[in-house]
């Protein structure tokens, strides 16, 4: 007898939400607002199916509801893929470490 | 055109360098690697998939032309937002992401063939099942961080709002949702499918409106959780593992952050997520409140006493947020290491209007990080500090949570501000803090008061130092 795929999918899911579990809690109180937009800008890997949905139309009609509705959709994940990495990226280079000048 | 197995691989790829974009940010050092491993990852997968298609004709165009106008829109965000603005940022962002999911899920109902997932009006049921429940998480989410995006930016008042059955219609609502869910499956109808939206966009406006102001680090951590699981609705949806395991980190995340700010408030998840805090409170604050003697004092008074202190902790709080004091307050603290006082900041897991929010705050005046210590760190050592210098926290210094059984605020863990030698209380007024009731700290005998701009004061100290 097969497995069902959707097993497979479903026992990633499941064992990621306890990698998740594990690597959060040991991500420092200090980061957590980095994390926060960290985490936004990955969830933005949607826009894989933002893009799947964009090229659905065929070459007479590249504009079908469908596929406008990829269109927006991958704007949109764009505003946070770009926004979300590079607000990170802004924030994590102002944490520095103490300088040694004094004394 | 490449296979649908390679770009599984690939898929996963991503996704393991998604956990190892969160996993650099455990220390300062390693963070900065990991978000390039996040870029990397997501570059990973944008390119397989337009690969995978195989599709690079006009469509490809405009599919990139759009990335780039997003991706214009985002990096200017990114790069003009003033840090004081990152919980509004981070919400409105949010929404973004719940619209997209909304987005793709309509496609993939009005077009399942384009997914491989069967044709309109006869959608493999588990694939249904998984778009609409990502559809719905996913239209929870953007209306629900429009509201937490407009309480925080001040258009919407912060207070709660509240009206009578707004609980019984809020369980109404959701379980309409389940049972529109279940017939959406079993008839396939678009109609169901509309309504479901619409339905789900309302609950999430309900069930944030009764969510007052300072409560905001609970509700950005939530939402941040359902934009995760609504990513990952849609990754089941599209079979895709980078999703899935994004969504499933996303989703603990935001779950995990939502638990720590309800410990560090010592309420339940349940109790903030119900609402109402603050609104309920200030009646009983305002008729027991007596006149009680408080002292006083200016900028020199305050310079003084920090001029002969050997150690001196900061307590940062959101007021220090509203009055943009973080660059003045490093200045002062400048001088004063100058004249080699020893100087620390102290965070409460919940000052602000986001988790991290202080910290941030503070990197961005330059204040080393190693400067900087969370309650359980450092609470030990207001005893032997010489002056605690409290700037727009209110809540979490008060001492009556360890004392006032009675007290709405009871049990949750404060900074124990009033062990130092004297306290610097700065604040514009003696008017309650967001939990609506009064300070007890204001009257202690070690404490003065600076009624002052939290910024102008600082800098009022500084030239006096």
């Amino acid at each position: 007898m097969e497995i069902d795929p959707l097993i497979f999918r479903l026992s990633i899911f499941i064992l990621s939400i306890f990698v998740g579990y594990y690597v959060v809690w040991s991500v420092t109180p200090s980061l957590h607002t980095p994390l926060m937009s960290v985490t936004n800008a990955i969830s933005s890997v949607i826009i894989v199916g933002a893009i799947i949905a964009g090229l659905s139309g065929n070459s007479d009609s590249i504009f079908n509801t469908s596929s406008i509705f990829g269109f927006l959709a991958t704007a949109l994940a764009a505003i946070n893929i770009f926004g979300g990495f590079l607000v990170t990226q802004r924030m994590l280079a102002m944490y520095k470490k103490k300088k040694k000048d004094k004394q | 055109m490449i296979s649908a197995n390679l770009s599984a691989i690939f898929y996963l790829l991503s996704g393991v360098l998604f956990i190892l974009a969160l996993r650099g940010l455990s220390s300062p050092e390693t963070s900065r690697q990991g978000n390039f491993f996040g870029i990397l990852g997501m570059i990973i997968a944008i390119t397989v998939t337009f690969l995978s298609t195989g599709n690079f004709s006009t469509g490809f165009i405009f599919v990139l032309i759009f990335i780039l106008v997003g991706g214009s829109i985002g990096a200017f965000i990114a790069y003009r937002i003033p840090m004081t603005a990152m919980p509004e940022l981070v919400a409105g962002f949010h929404s973004l992401v719940g619209l997209a999911a909304v987005f793709v899920a309509i496609s993939a109902f009005l077009n399942p063939e384009a997914f491989n997932l069967g044709m309109p009006g006869n959608i493999k049921l588990g694939s249904l099942i998984e778009m609409s429940i990502g559809a719905a998480v996913g239209a929870i989410t953007f209306s629900g961080s429009v509201i937490a995006f407009l309480k925080l930016q001040g258009i919407m008042s912060g207070s709660p709002i509240t009206f009578k059955g707004q609980h019984p219609l809020n369980a109404i609502i959701l379980i309409s949702i389940v049972v529109l869910i279940y017939l959406l499956c079993s008839t396939q109808s678009s109609n169901l499918f509309w309504i479901l939206l619409v339905v789900s966009f309302l609950i999430g406006f309900l069930l944030i409106i009764p969510i007052g102001g300072a409560d905001m680090p609970v509700v950005i951590s939530m939402l941040n959780s359902y934009s995760g699981w609504a990513a990952a609705g849609i990754g089941f949806t599209l079979e895709n593992t980078a999703l899935i395991i994004t969504g499933a980190l996303v989703g603990s995340s935001g779950a995990i952050l939502s638990y720590i700010m309800c410990k560090g408030m010592n309420r339940s998840f349940f109790n903030v997520i119900l609402g109402g805090f603050g609104a309920t409170e200030e009646t009983t604050s305002s008729s027991s409140k007596e006149q009680r003697p408080v002292k006083s004092g200016n900028a020199d008074d305050a310079a003084f006493l920090m001029k002969n202190a050997s150690s001196v902790i900061i307590v940062p709080g959101y007021g220090m947020a509203v009055a943009q004091a973080q660059h003045a307050l490093r200045e002062m603290v400048d001088t004063l290491k100058k004249n080699d006082i020893k100087v620390s900041y102290a965070i409460h897991p919940v000052a602000g209007r986001m988790p991290g929010h202080m910290n941030v705050l503070l990197a961005e005046a330059n204040v080393p990080y190693d400067e900087v210590f969370e309650l359980e760190e450092i609470n030990n050592d207001f005893a032997n500090a010489d002056v605690a210098f409290v700037i727009g926290a209110n809540d979490v210094t008060n001492p009556i949570a360890k004392t006032d059984p009675q007290s709405p605020i009871y049990g949750m863990p404060v900074l124990d501000v009033e062990k130092c030698k004297s306290v610097l209380f700065v604040k514009r007024s003696l008017s309650p803090g967001y939990a609506g009731i009064d300070n007890d700290l204001f009257y202690k005998e070690n404490t003065l008061m600076l009624f002052a701009d939290a910024k102008k004061m600082t800098e009022d100290i500084t030239k006096n130092l």
